[in-house]
């Protein structure tokens, strides 16, 4: 593919085409309005369609709305709009309807600062809604990579009839760099498995060997019952614990089983590194640096970028923790993930470099950190 | 006649969603009787119905009805069904809320699917009270009236339902009881024809929440009350104002015919493709 002069937002809207996203509602706010200007003018040309709606609850209800009837569907926000749309995150992950939730992260709380980039939004993606459902949540640093995931996103919600959240940052999304999309032909596009048994057979929230039951669409012969509320396996509501109990343990066995398809991070110069930097998002950039300048001058430091931030890939840094790797996790927030890390390898073996101001955190910040002898 | 005769068999969910949750007396399953009466007459095909609802006791009855249902969140329904909706505009899609619903958490939703004019049939059953958690003041609990959250008398204004969604740009606004179930049946069948977002405002009454706050007797009570409060369009036309004031005026309150949502979308899609056509080397 030719290289283009590409922002992050236009790369993530052209995942999602590229995904097969033909259903696109959301409401305007700073800084991801691109992702929903550049689908409404291409959407149509796909036969796909386009609905700005009257706020972000709206939107994420029509999104919801449209997955039901069979169209892949994604909505595009920032930190306000995301508080809004909590409660049907959480029914998405109830009725387990496929979606993609973009948050173009920006400072906060409140208002905060429109155009200047956060990762303040990380707890929320995972604890947003109320209740206990687990979630996806995927985060990209370069433009190529808001491309990439923004597809894996769709094809994680399809295959997990799951939720799936894309926590990009203002810089990432508002960012233009020289980018080179895959071909087409070479995108792998999952779609959701629908049921091959006659309407009398099925059952929407069965329990099945890979967790995930086959979704029907509305329309298509299988009239079944959706609801937030706690339900059996046809989906009609239920009081009964060996129905409820049964339901939370799949839900979650569907994440937790499937890390390995659901994980990814980038390795570089981790092998031999005494002190391991992470990072992810647009502070992955400046880590990346920091990481080169440390090598340059012989210091044995390595770096791991994370895709996906929900599920935490806790395991991975429990077993580098055991070879007695130390680690600096630079996000822009006052500590969020962090706090995942130090309950994955100990507090004391992270050093965090935080703020949340709105500024990115430089090289220098974070050279500084793997520096520090004492962790804390 | 053997229950399996009957005209509603076929669309109701037998055997595991009965006995259904609402009070007796309820008149809420008397609105779910003229739905099913109303698709009936059209001879719907069921695969190609959908009911989506939000919360509360109207909430409740898409979960008893054998088409494609969805129970979603409070006051969203609308908003749910407009992406169901533009993703298959081939179905009929059938919102049922109530007051609570519908107009205090919905009522952005439900002025904003009017303003599109979105074809969907919003049916709002009106009970002027939150019966599902107890009694509490509603958006068309009247001015003076009792409820658990307005112990002194309610202050606010009743929300006049048909002729916010009449400005808000509906295709057709209707108003009956459950008293008047003939022609709540003739309504709900006009409003499933109609082309375009249509509302039928459905009078109902709380006997339990409502009625015995402000001594309003017992379902039959309150089912003669509305059958004596209520009057036709056409009655109603010789009313004056004041005479007006206490009654429901039942019937087609607004009919009109404007473009419809998803049918303006396909020509949006026509003109894309064409444009981009054109644009190719």
């Amino acid at each position: 593919m030719k290289a283009q002069f590409l922002q992050g937002n236009e790369a993530c809207a052209l995942g999602a085409l590229a995904a097969g996203c033909r259903f696109f509602a959301g409401y305007p706010i700073t800084p991801s309005t691109d992702i929903a200007e550049v689908l409404a003018r291409q959407l149509p040309k796909v036969g796909g369609k386009f609905v700005q709606m009257e706020d972000e609850i709206a939107s994420i209800a029509a999104v919801l709305g449209a997955s039901v009837g069979g169209l892949k569907s994604m909505t595009a926000t920032s930190g306000p709009g995301f508080s809004l749309m909590q409660e049907n995150i959480g029914y998405a992950a109830m009725a387990e309807i496929p979606c993609v939730i973009v948050n173009v992260q920006r400072a906060g709380p409140s208002t905060g600062l429109p155009t200047s980039p956060s990762q303040g939004d990380v707890m929320q993606a995972r604890w947003g809604s109320h209740g206990d459902h687990p979630i996806i949540a995927l985060s990209p640093s370069t433009v190529r990579e808001a491309f990439d995931l923004t597809v894996w996103a769709f094809n994680l919600s399809e295959k997990y009839r799951t939720p799936v959240i894309l926590l990009m940052d203002e810089v990432v999304g508002h960012m233009r760099e020289r980018t080179e999309l895959p071909p087409p032909e070479s995108i792998e596009v999952v779609d959701r498995v629908k049921p091959n048994v006659p309407p009398n057979w099925y059952f929407p929230y069965e329990e099945t060997s890979a967790d995930v039951p086959p979704f029907a669409s509305f329309g298509e012969g299988y009239r079944f019952h959706i609801t937030g509320l706690f339900h059996d396996r046809a989906g009609f509501p239920t009081q009964r614990l060996d129905e409820i109990q049964p339901w939370l343990d799949r839900v979650f066995n569907k994440i937790s089983r499937h890390e390995d398809d659901i994980i990814r991070l980038g390795q570089e110069w981790v092998e031999d590194a005494a002190t391991v930097v992470v990072a992810y998002g647009a502070t992955a950039r400046s880590a990346r640096e920091a990481v080169k300048s440390a090598r340059q001058r012989g210091r044995k430091v390595g770096l791991i970028k994370l895709f996906t931030l929900w599920p935490f890939p806790e395991r991975i840094f429990r077993r580098l923790a055991r070879q007695g790797k130390r680690f600096v996790i630079a996000e822009m927030n006052l500590g969020q993930l962090s706090l995942e890390l130090e309950r994955a390898v100990g507090r004391q073996r992270v050093q965090g470099v935080h703020r949340a101001d709105g500024q990115l955190i430089t090289p220098d910040e974070i050279l500084e950190a793997t520096r520090r002898r004492r962790m804390r | 006649m053997r229950r399996e005769g009957h005209q509603a068999y076929q669309y109701l969910r037998h055997d595991k969603r009965f006995p259904n949750m609402w009070c007796a007396g309820c008149g809420i399953g008397i609105v779910m009787g003229s739905l099913v009466r109303a698709v009936a007459n059209l001879e719907l095909e069921k695969d190609r119905v959908a009911v989506v609802s939000g919360i509360g006791c109207t909430g409740r009855m898409p979960v008893y009805l054998d088409f494609n249902t969805m129970h979603t969140t409070h006051g969203r329904a609308l908003a749910f069904a407009t992406g169901l909706k533009m993703a298959r505009p081939d179905m009929t899609v059938i919102v049922v809320m109530g007051d609570g619903d519908a107009l205090a958490i919905g009522g952005n939703h439900f002025i904003h699917a009017a303003r599109r004019n979105i074809g969907l049939t919003a049916i709002i059953v009106n009970n002027s009270t939150y019966g599902m958690t107890g009694g509490q003041v509603s958006p068309t609990t009247p001015s003076g009236k009792l409820a658990t959250t307005a112990p002194y008398g309610n202050i606010d204004q009743s929300f006049p339902i048909t002729e916010l969604a009449k400005a808000a740009g509906a295709s057709l606004v209707a108003r009956s009881t459950v008293y008047h179930v003939a022609e709540l049946d003739r309504l709900l069948t006009k409003a499933l024809q109609k082309k375009g977002f249509s509302v039928v405002e459905a009078v109902s009454y709380c006997h339990t929440g409502y009625g015995r706050l402000n001594k309003a007797g017992q379902p039959v009570d309150m089912m003669r009350a509305l059958k004596e409060n209520a009057v036709t369009v056409n009655a109603a036309a010789k009313l004056s104002a004041s005479e007006l004031q206490e009654k429901i005026v039942r019937g087609v309150l607004h009919e009109t015919d404007l473009p419809e949502y998803t049918e303006l979308y396909d020509q949006i899609i026509a003109q894309a493709q064409a444009q981009a056509q054109e644009n190719q080397p």
